[in-house]
């Protein structure tokens, strides 16, 4: 087994912004269960900010821990700030990923620019000129 | 802190008992010589390992020359396999009979063999893990070299039918090896009314130290060394003896194969409580492996909607230690190859929890098993977007479901 930061164990076991959002403004899923990693995350949009943000994982330690912190390093962000937000940043604020959970933190930052881009299409905006394309899994493929 | 400590990991490694430490002691301080020497203090070293080989052949019912200590059970089946393979070889037998779930320290062997010419046939398992000796006898041609097949599997803990196996490839003048690693101490074995040729086993599994197990080849059999170098092990495997652990290692059999019936019946009610409450409490659940043929602490439960590590981790903080075949846990992107050759989807194999219980546990601990495994199992069910599919009905899981019981218990 490998070694996981104070930091990722407490976004496991405490993880922050679980759950559904009801009257979502946007959903977002990537991952599939073939490999093992499900990220499904809700946003509710107001004026450009998203005030609030829920996620349900299937997934490994790293995997609930990485869709923890992005929730709440894009809660409250403008969509432009959010859209900012690279895995890398993710990693860094958890103190650091095992390298073969960094493929976690891209689902989660993954995770977050499919619900924005769910988000533009609800609104009749085309998301890929805004959010960019949106690969699959690379591991799985 | 959690409230209590139990391992239940003991298809893993075991502890080593006091009474094995006792005896390995007096050989990691003063009794310190090398078996090779010719003074007392080497000497006795040489006497310690061949009474330790006395003692593991009187246990398992074979001749004491018939032993051949090694560093574990991953090279006890190299030498077996690699050995008969190039022995046969010799005579134009290029074929191994193995089964798909075998421990890696047999089908990456077998890999290694295949690129070296060999053909290797994979004998499937079925949904419940099992094999019958008739699959073996259909799978025999005239130029089989080899069939190795475990006694007992270390994930789902099934045991397979070995005597009735050997029997066959004895009838059919075939070389026959067994990985008992998993089975030594839990299923009675003496290998003389076995008649296998070779059969691997290892320490740690049952409270010896890591790094020592054996290979018992009937004499007669003769197999090319896999160890070169000094004489020891009457040539056959060099390396000087690690007799601490030898020592340690003569003293585990005994005690593993002391009560064999006693020890089976009471793992069997904590093991049989533990898998009826679960499968009682917990829906979308399944026991992987067959009910009956199965090792005495051997429990392996696939949750649908729960991922193997992240359950683990959980687990872990109330103080339960077990093991999972998800691919997080095994270091790759593919679960168990286990669970997968018994044709169950990822999403179970990923969702699986292997707890091998050993003595001395007690059905208060059983209780506390359960209890904590039904805790977390809802919990991370609660936050899982695959169990939401699941409890609205969404397309494709119906695909999934029928391999586990139903939601509504």
């Amino acid at each position: 087994m490998m070694l996981y930061s104070e930091k990722v164990m407490d976004h496991f076991t405490n993880p922050r912004n679980v759950g559904e959002i009801e009257d979502a403004d946007g959903i977002g899923e990537v991952g599939n269960a073939k490999c093992g990693d499900i990220m499904k995350m809700y946003i509710k949009v107001d004026k450009n900010i998203i005030t609030d943000v829920k996620f349900k994982t299937f997934g490994c330690g790293a995997a609930v821990a990485t869709s923890s912190m992005a929730t709440e390093m894009i809660k409250g962000k403008s969509i432009d700030d959010a859209l900012k937000l690279t895995n890398k940043a993710v990693v860094e604020a958890l103190e650091g990923l095992p390298d073969v959970k960094i493929h976690c933190s891209v689902l989660a930052e993954q995770a977050m620019k499919s619900a924005i881009a769910n988000y533009y299409r609800r609104q009749g905006v085309d998301p890929e000129p805004i959010v960019g394309a949106i690969p699959e899994c690379e591991e799985c493929h | 802190m959690p409230e209590r400590f139990i391992y239940a990991d003991n298809s893993a490694t075991t502890q080593v008992s006091e009474s094995v430490l006792r005896e390995m002691m007096p050989y990691l301080t003063t009794a310190y010589g090398n078996p090779s020497s010719i003074y007392k203090l080497g000497r006795d070293a040489g006497h310690a390992v061949e009474n330790a080989r006395e003692r593991i052949a009187a246990v398992m019912d074979c001749k004491p020359k018939e032993i051949y200590f090694t560093s574990g059970g991953s090279e006890a089946d190299n030498w077996a396999i690699k050995g008969a393979a190039e022995k046969m070889a010799q005579k134009g037998k290029k074929h191994i009979i193995t089964t798909a779930f075998e421990h890696h320290a047999v089908l990456h062997t077998c890999a290694e063999l295949e690129k070296q010419g060999f053909e290797v046939t994979y004998l499937p398992v079925g949904e419940k893990g099992l094999i019958s000796a008739e699959d073996v006898k259909n799978a025999i041609r005239e130029d089989t070299a080899l069939v190795t097949i475990m006694y007992a599997n270390n994930e789902i803990g099934t045991v397979l039918p070995i005597p009735e196996i050997a029997s066959v490839c004895r009838e059919k003048g075939v070389l026959f090896h067994t990985d008992a690693v998993q089975a030594v101490g839990n299923v009675p074995i003496s290998i003389k009314e076995l008649g296998v040729d070779m059969l691997s086993m290892s320490g740690h599994k049952i409270h010896a130290q890591k790094g020592i197990g054996f290979l018992y080849i009937r004499s007669g059999v003769t197999l090319p060394n896999l160890i070169h170098g000094g004489a020891q092990e009457r040539n056959r495997r060099a390396g000087t003896e690690n007799v601490p652990a030898i020592v340690g290692l003569a003293k585990a059999v005994e005690e593993a194969c002391a009560d064999i019936p006693g020890k089976t019946e009471r793992l069997t009610a904590v093991r049989d409580h533990i898998i009826d409450e679960i499968l009682a409490r917990v829906p979308a659940a399944r026991l992987n492996g067959d009910r009956e043929k199965r090792l005495p602490g051997n429990i392996n439960i696939s949750f649908v909607g729960v991922e193997g590590e992240s359950l683990l981790l959980m687990l872990d903080m109330n103080g339960i230690c077990a093991s999972s075949g998800s691919a997080c846990t095994s270091g790759s992107l593919d679960p168990s190859h286990v669970l997968l050759s018994l044709g169950l989807p990822h999403e179970v194999a990923h969702g699986s929890l292997r707890l091998s219980l050993a003595e001395p546990i007690t059905m208060d601990d059983g209780d506390y098993i359960i209890e904590k495994v039904e805790q977390v199992v809802r919990r991370i069910r609660d936050m899982s977007p695959m169990w939401e599919d699941i409890l609205k009905g969404r397309n494709g899981m119906e695909k999934i479901m029928k391999f586990v019981s139903p939601i509504n218990l």
